[in-house]
Order: structure tokens, then C-alpha cells, then sequence
């Protein structure tokens, strides 16, 4: 079983590399393009015999005390199959 | 009196506090490896400035789970000084002894120079030796700096006197141009600035000198 932990900085914090992006993607023409945000992924691999539930568990802990610091940062788990 | 200086895998300003605190200004300091679970029998402990383990997921999130910690943690519980410094700021903050978080700086730039800092407080074991208002010529040399809070936050440390050091000219973005913070007991200091850059003759200013010197005074109090 495999899952992704997105973390990302909350809205209501500066996000100045997201900022760049989206002035350097502008400068490229890209009119489209209104709002960057930048974050991080994790991929993790759980070892095969982790049931469904304990995952899911270990993993919001992990991603609340370790991943992310929710000071200033939110994140989300997705359980891949 | 005796300063622990901690050192972490990737710490670059531990010399440079453990020759403050010895060299210039005459007091005992050992060096305490991050794997360590005791701190022997010093007085204060410093968290020096560096990469603890290359700063690798956020700066200092690593280090706040590393043995040391656990007994930098009881120290600061029982009372006792503790000094972060850059890295050793972020260390805190990470760590919940301090409140709030450093985020990348506002400019993206890594902002290495010396400036102003004013001392916004006097009333702590780390400020002693200045007057409230007091500026400081001590550099500053890091790419997340940043200091931000909730509102409600900000304001409680305000209230409570606990914003010990604050820019003149804002370099990174720090909300309320905050360079250094004190926790609730007000024994517990984080601040982006290096003082320990700012203790010799040769480097250009000795200010940084009276954060140690305060620290002194506070631990011979105390005995």
C-alpha cells in the first residue's frame, strides 16, 4: 500500500516562493495563470502487512507532528491502493 | 559559570558561542553532543546557529526530535536558562518553547549582514545588562527568518513584555519586526541574530557581548 501527505503553508501564510513562481510564469506569458501556491509531497510506501485503519492513523499522526508544522503549515494523507 | 553548548550534525556557530562565553568573557562552557540525554551540571545551555541535520524537511524539525532536546526541555521546564540562536532559534520554535514559526524570508534572499536590533525589553535574564530601547550592532546570517504568529499571538507577547529584540530596518519580512522572543517563564530566548558574531574586537562590535553578560548576571543571581 502506498499513500501521499500533501503539506502546504495556510492560506494566511506569505507564501514568497509561490509568489516568484507565478511572477516568473507571468513573465513567460502565461496570462492564465492567476495564483501559485508551493508545497511538498511525500510519498510513503507502508510495509505490507499495515491494515487500512492503523495506516491512515500513523499516518495523520506522522504528518501532524512530524510533516508538517501546523503553526503555519496544513496538510492532507491520500491512501493509494 | 558553565554554558552548554549544543551540538548538532550541521551546528557551524558552536565554536564561535563556546569562544564568546570562554574567551571573551572568562566563564566555563562545555560542548553537549545532540545524542546525548543529560546536560551535566551547567548553568545555561546554548542552541547554537548551523543546519541541524542539513535543515532537511524545515529548519530545526529534525533537532526538536534528537535526545538532547528531551533533556534541553526538562532544563527550561525546571527554570533554566536557555539561549537559541538562529538555528537554535528555529530549534525552539519547532520545538514549542518558544510560539510561532520562522518562515522562509520575505525576499527569498539568504540575508547575511550586520544591522540594528532594538532591545525591547530589559526585564530578562537575557537583556539584564541593556536599557529598554537600548540598539545593537550584531549581524544576522539566515535564509529563514521570517517570524510569524497568529495575531492573538503577536499581541500576547506584546502584552507580556516577551519581544526581547526587534529590527530597526525589517530584513526578512518578521512580523512586528521581531528578531527574538522570551517564553512565558521568560527564562527561554530565541533570537535570528548572532551575538556570538559580535563578542570580539576583531569582529566590529562587542554588542552582541551584553546577551551573555545579562545571562551571567541572571545565573549569579540565582545561586
Amino acid at each position: 500500500m502506498k499513500a501521499r501527505v500533501f503539506v502546504s503553508l495556510k492560506k494566511t501564510v506569505l507564501d514568497p516562493q509561490g509568489q516568484t513562481i507565478q511572477s516568473a510564469l507571468a513573465g513567460r506569458g502565461y496570462s492564465s495563470i492567476a495564483h501559485v501556491r508551493q508545497g511538498k509531497l511525500f510519498e510513503i510506501e507502508l510495509s505490507p502487512e499495515t491494515d487500512r485503519d492503523s495506516a491512515h492513523k500513523d499516518l495523520e499522526e506522522i504528518a501532524r507532528e512530524v510533516l508538517a508544522n501546523p503553526v503555519i503549515e496544513e496538510f492532507r494523507v491520500e491512501l493509494l491502493d | 559559570m558553565k554554558f552548554g553548548v549544543v551540538v548538532f550534525p550541521g551546528s557551524n556557530c558552536d565554536h564561535d558561542a563556546w569562544y564568546a562565553v570562554t574567551r571573551n568573557l572568562g566563564q566555563q562552557a562545555e560542548f553537549v553532543w545532540h545524542d546525548s540525554n543529560r546536560l551535566g551540571d551547567v548553568d545555561a545551555v546554548i542552541l547554537p546557529g548551523g543546519f541541524s541535520y542539513g535543515d532537511y524537511l524545515r529548519c530545526g524539525a529534525i533537532a526538536k526530535f534528537s535526545p538532547v532536546m528531551g533533556a534541553v526541555k526538562k532544563f527550561a521546564a525546571d527554570g533554566g536558562l536557555v539561549a537559541g540562536i538562529c538555528n537554535g532559534f528555529q530549534i525552539l520554535v519547532e520545538s514549542g518553547l518558544l510560539p510561532g514559526a520562522l518562515v522562509r524570508n520575505a525576499g527569498l534572499k539568504f540575508r547575511c549582514m550586520e544591522l540594528q536590533l532594538t532591545v525591547a525589553t530589559s526585564d530578562s535574564p537575557f537583556t539584564n545588562a541593556c536599557r529598554k530601547g537600548d540598539v545593537l550592532r550584531v549581524p544576522i546570517a539566515h535564509g529563514e527568518g521570517c517570524y510569524v504568529a497568529e495575531e492573538r499571538v503577536l499581541d500576547e507577547l506584546e502584552a507580556e513584555d516577551r519581544i526581547a529584540f526587534r529590527y530597526v530596518k525589517n530584513p526578512n519580512g518578521s512580523q512586528r519586526d521581531i528578531a527574538g522572543v522570551l517564553n512565558r517563564g521568560r527564562n527561554v530566548l530565541g533570537m535570528m541574530p548572532h551575538p556570538e558574531r559580535a563578542a570580539d574586537p576583531l569582529m566590529g562590535s562587542l554588542d552582541g557581548l551584553s546577551v551573555f553578560t545579562s545571562m551571567v548576571a541572571a545565573a549569579a543571581l540565582k545561586k
